[in-house]
């Protein structure tokens, strides 16, 4: 029996990116917040400082920062006909775990998604035609615009210090710039980091085609920054040690390096770490909530009662936060109602490997966000009537790592051991490059997210579900955009190029992206999404769900510019509106 | 602004006039304003320093005051009867200031800055303690004397006051400015800026010939405050002191060890008008502590090596010309901390790591992570050296013992 606490304004189930940012502006306003995090407390200094984060083996190869299958896992399929077996470690994605959650372990691409993104379904209906998109397709307009979005993305710009070089600044083109981005109030606020050797010879050939390539925007810094809320961030020092590790140079914008000094300091402000919320509590209509249960690690159940619950966790444990409390309606992929799970998606990633002689790239100096990029064949900036897909994404040569286990590449037909291997890997360390797409994935009736019948966690709940495989019209974007970017390799001159575009199924033990998408999304219709526009339950007024958690489908970019532009964007609704007159924000 | 004796309201004398019984001044809680200087004066002299316990309720002693005779616990000064300060009179909280003597008469030992706080006003003692007669009284039972004998024997002090404490109050220089002045009765009095950082004799007096020339205290080295340009604050502009006192950072440098506290706890908390007065009055101390040494000679094998540890493990954060980042890695180079002397700070902060002050105006609390278990004795000796000796930096070596000494001394703190 849980024991009751104190109640709170509002009580926050997850500390990173969105928690950070929702618990920061309503402290701001007032109100006491408690924060629940399932992790523990991380701290540049202390948990991943510069003397031994840059360490593969602990972090990229054991996984030191995730969660542990262990606490929670997923069970997948590919469709309705199989059984789901559970993901027993990870692979295709790397679900967070402790104060700052994936702000810790990302590589900083801090993208915004273009204007045609937030009106998807409506944009490529009036230029196709309905008829275009796959019959199962369930894209959706977001109900909100990119210039609503437009203030919200500036304000996490600002936080983190991104950058980069503006494309568009209140339509005015910008040499250098992505001319395809929506137009933005003011320019990045730090000009882009350096460019190594690959990113320059890729912009090169690039430019020689035509196309107008431009400085990938990077949440790691190019130089000392100190954000609005006072905070200083240091400049990169291209150690290629960004996603999978913490920085421990202060230089890549996390909650740890923008907000959390702040919050720490706030009275009003209180984290509960190494607490994982078991359900989202619930009054006897259903239509409210009280507050949430949440187990320490003692095995002790606490309830905290709260006036207003934020689920501001990884957006997988979102949906099953959700489907566990009992809120909304579950997705029922038959008759296509409901909306909890509803409308899952992912990212679509390729490369083009490519192998020169004599070329030296030094790619360990790298950067998680380092590169140089086009959008020329993102979302719809190129017609998409001759190809019979719909979608695309940002392709270019972007230096990540040079890391020594799993940042080499060998030719094709290499040995996969032994001195003939190790030959290879001596010979094409330094000479080899991989290019690299970066493709949306729409959502489908078929692909979904539900509680699984059989896998229980430690708690005795139900596992989440997770159906999922690629559908043709992505691969075949993802084998057009393959192609594309091979041509460009092409143009650099390599002795040899190998094209990975993503096909068959789907493989879960094989990292892609973290960009998981979906299932409580966000729209205009309860019917056919979960939240309204301001990222508020439509039948729990007093809860709101963050993340990517709400995107009805995923955009040819990294995700979390947007997730942080929409954090922002539902507590200026919190602030200015719901606070005001609490209640739905938005009447059906 | 303080309420020196050059800026006291005449409310508050008329006040002190008509105070006869014992704590009328003191004992009206309704008196705010005069409460709340009270709390400002407190943290101007940053009795939690010493007075409030590291997760303990404020002012309610226990906090261990480690000094080279031994260890002395900050006594409990919350109004509680029994085990505070609450059946005290105002003559005997007066005189624990301003003479050095406590409830029954016996001798306070100078742990406690009486020797500095004897410049206070009595109108200021007072109404510290109007403000101490409003906190909550906390039943702590402290024995403020761990000392082993002989200096356990409280009547030595008789003769230590006789040859090295000299009762007074503060009087103004006349033919300074009233902030000067101002700044003077801080520094001297509540500030006790001199109890770290100027040397001290073998009795622990200070030395007043060095005044401000730094001094070695509880592992770290508290680098001079003088004038002088290359170990003291020389370079530093009264803005850049006032910022450095506000926020804990400036250009050049960021507060960390036992100075964050004071940051955090102290002067962070006081008025920019206190700080500039305080600015003023330190950067027209005179320049002494003598001029730099010739610097370590670059080609030295220690120099060389110590020039490839820095470029492995320092130069990501502090740059590779030493010049830091503002605000977040401090500068090395021209760095006066750097050039001390006694490195004990930098041993300090190399060996075990440290966090910076954080607040409110500078929040980010920047921390450098421990290198203990990574460097070798005669690594940290030689990229020390090599920090002392570059970017026009010069002071001396620092050998593979002193940070022998320095790491073992911790080792032995923590058992």
């Amino acid at each position: 029996m849980a024991r009751k606490l104190p109640a709170t304004d509002v009580v926050v189930i997850g500390l990173g990116w969105t928690g950070s940012i929702l618990a920061n502006e309503l402290t701001d306003a007032g109100l006491n917040v408690v924060a629940i995090e399932r992790g523990p407390w991380r701290d540049t200094a202390a948990d991943f400082p510069t003397t031994y984060a840059q360490d593969e083996l602990r972090y990229h190869i054991r996984h030191d920062l995730f969660l542990r299958p262990a606490q929670e896992t997923f069970t997948v399929r590919h469709n309705v006909g199989q059984a789901a077996l559970p993901m027993r470690t990870w692979g295709s994605f790397m679900p967070p775990n402790g104060v700052g959650g994936g702000g810790v372990h990302w590589n900083a691409e801090t993208w915004r998604f273009l204007p045609s993104d937030f009106q998807l379904r409506s944009h490529l209906t009036q230029r196709y035609g309905a008829a275009f998109l796959p019959e199962d397709m369930t894209i959706q307009d977001w109900g909100i615009t990119y210039d609503d979005l437009e203030p919200y993305y500036d304000r996490f710009e600002r936080l983190c210090g991104t950058s980069g070089r503006a494309g568009n600044i209140n339509g005015q083109k910008q040499a250098g710039g992505n001319p395809f981005e929506g137009p933005r109030s003011r320019d990045y606020p730090t000009p882009p980091q350096k460019q190594p050797y690959g990113p320059v010879l890729f912009a090169q050939a690039a430019r020689e085609m035509g196309y107008s390539p431009f400085p990938q925007p990077s949440g790691n810094l190019s130089q000392g920054y100190t954000n609005p809320l006072g905070v200083t961030i240091g400049p990169c020092t291209y150690c290629g040690y960004c996603e999978w590790f913490g920085c421990g140079n202060y230089s890549k914008a996390s909650p740890q390096t923008t907000i959390l000094p702040v919050l720490v300091r706030k009275p009003n402000f209180e984290a509960r770490t190494l607490c994982e919320v078991i359900k989202i509590n619930l009054d006897a209509s259903g239509k409210r909530a009280t507050g949430v249960t949440y187990v320490d690690t003692s095995g002790d159940e606490w309830e905290q009662p709260a006036d207003l619950v934020l689920l501001c966790a990884f957006q997988l444990f979102n949906v099953r936060m959700l489907l566990l409390s009992g809120i909304g309606t579950p997705y029922d992929p038959q008759t296509g109602q409901g909306v909890i799970g509803r409308n899952y998606s992912y990212q679509v990633t390729s490369s083009v490997d490519a192998f020169w002689n004599e070329k030296n790239f030094n790619p360990f100096v790298a950067s998680g966000a380092i590169g140089m990029c086009i959008d020329e064949f993102n979302g719809d900036n190129f017609d998409h009537g001759p190809h019979g897909f719909v979608g695309g994404g940002y392709m270019g040569a972007v230096q990540t790592n040079g890391r020594p286990i799993l940042g080499t590449r060998v030719p094709p037909g290499t040995p996969t051991w032994g001195a003939a291997w190790k030959k290879a890997i001596a010979q094409n360390y330094l000479s080899s490059y991989g290019m690299a797409t970066h493709g949306s994935c729409y959502s489908y009736r078929d692909v979904f997210l539900d509680l699984d019948p059989t896998y229980k966690d430690a708690h005795g709940r139900p596992l989440m579900r997770i159906t999922f495989d690629f559908h043709q019209n992505e691969l075949r974007m993802s084998q057009f955009l393959t192609d594309r970017v091979a041509e460009v390799t092409q143009k650099m001159g390599p002795q040899q190029i190998v094209k990975r575009p993503r096909t068959g199924h789907y493989d879960d033990t094989k990292y892609q992206t973290t960009h998981t998408c979906g299932g409580a999304i966000m729209g205009t219709d309860p019917k056919t999404s979960a939240l309204n526009r301001y990222l508020q339950s439509w039948d729990v007024s007093n809860l709101f769900v963050t993340g990517a958690t709400a995107f009805p489908q995923n955009a040819g970019y990294n995700p979390t510019g947007t997730v942080g532009a929409l954090a922002f964007w539902a507590a200026d609704a919190i602030r200015n509106q719901y606070m005001k007159n609490p209640g739905p924000l938005v009447q059906t | 602004m303080i309420g020196s004796p050059l800026r006291l309201g005449g409310a508050l004398v008329i006040a002190l006039l008509s105070a006869t019984a014992r704590g009328a001044l003191a004992d009206d809680k309704q008196a705010f304003e005069l409460i709340a200087r009270g709390r400002y004066l407190a943290t101007a002299g940053d009795c939690t320093a010493c007075h409030t316990p590291a997760r303990g309720a404020l002012f309610s002693g226990g906090r261990p005051i480690d000094t080279p005779f031994g260890t002395l616990l900050g006594p409990n000064i919350t109004p509680d009867q029994e085990t505070g300060i609450g059946n005290w009179t105002d003559d005997e909280f007066v005189n624990a200031l301003k003479v050095g003597t406590g409830h029954n008469g016996e001798h306070i030992y100078p742990a406690m800055p009486y020797t500095y706080y004897t410049n206070l006003t009595r109108e200021d003692a007072l109404t510290i303690r109007a403000y101490l007669n409003t906190i909550e009284p906390i039943r702590h039972e402290v024995h403020p004397n761990q000392l082993s004998f002989p200096f356990s024997i409280r009547a030595l002090l008789i003769g230590w006051n006789g040859l090295f404490f000299k009762p007074g109050t503060f009087s103004a220089e006349p033919r300074k400015s009233p902030e000067w002045n101002q700044g003077a009765y801080l520094v001297q009095g509540l500030g006790h800026c001199g109890m770290c950082h100027t040397p001290k004799n073998m009795f622990g007096a200070d030395h007043l010939d060095q005044t401000f020339q730094g001094y070695a205290l509880q592992g770290w080295f508290a680098p001079a405050v003088t004038n002088n340009a290359h170990t003291g604050i020389g370079a530093w502009s009264v803005d850049d002191l006032v910022l450095y006192l506000k926020t804990g950072r400036n250009r050049f440098d960021i507060a960390s060890g036992p100075m964050a506290e004071v940051v955090a706890d102290s002067t962070s908390q006081m008025a920019v008008a206190d700080l500039r007065a305080i600015a003023i009055y330190l950067k027209d101390q005179p320049a002494t502590g003598g001029s730099p040494p010739n610097p370590v000679n670059a080609d030295e094998p220690r120099m060389k090596s110590g020039a490839a540890i820095y470029a492995d493990s320092c130069a990501a954060c502090h740059t590779s010309s030493g010049e830091g980042i503002t605000g977040l890695f401090p500068k090395l180079a021209g760095a006066p901390l750097v050039q001390q002397a006694d490195p004990a700070s930098l041993l300090h902060v190399v060996l075990h790591g440290n966090r910076a002050v954080a607040t409110d105006l500078a929040p980010t609390g920047p921390a450098m992570p421990a290198y203990d278990w990574k460097l070798s004795d005669d690594q940290v000796a030689a990229v020390l050296t090599y920090i002392r000796n570059s970017w026009g930096n010069a002071a001396p070596a620092v050998t593979a013992a002193d940070v022998s000494g320095a790491r073992h001394a911790r080792a032995a703190d923590a058992h």
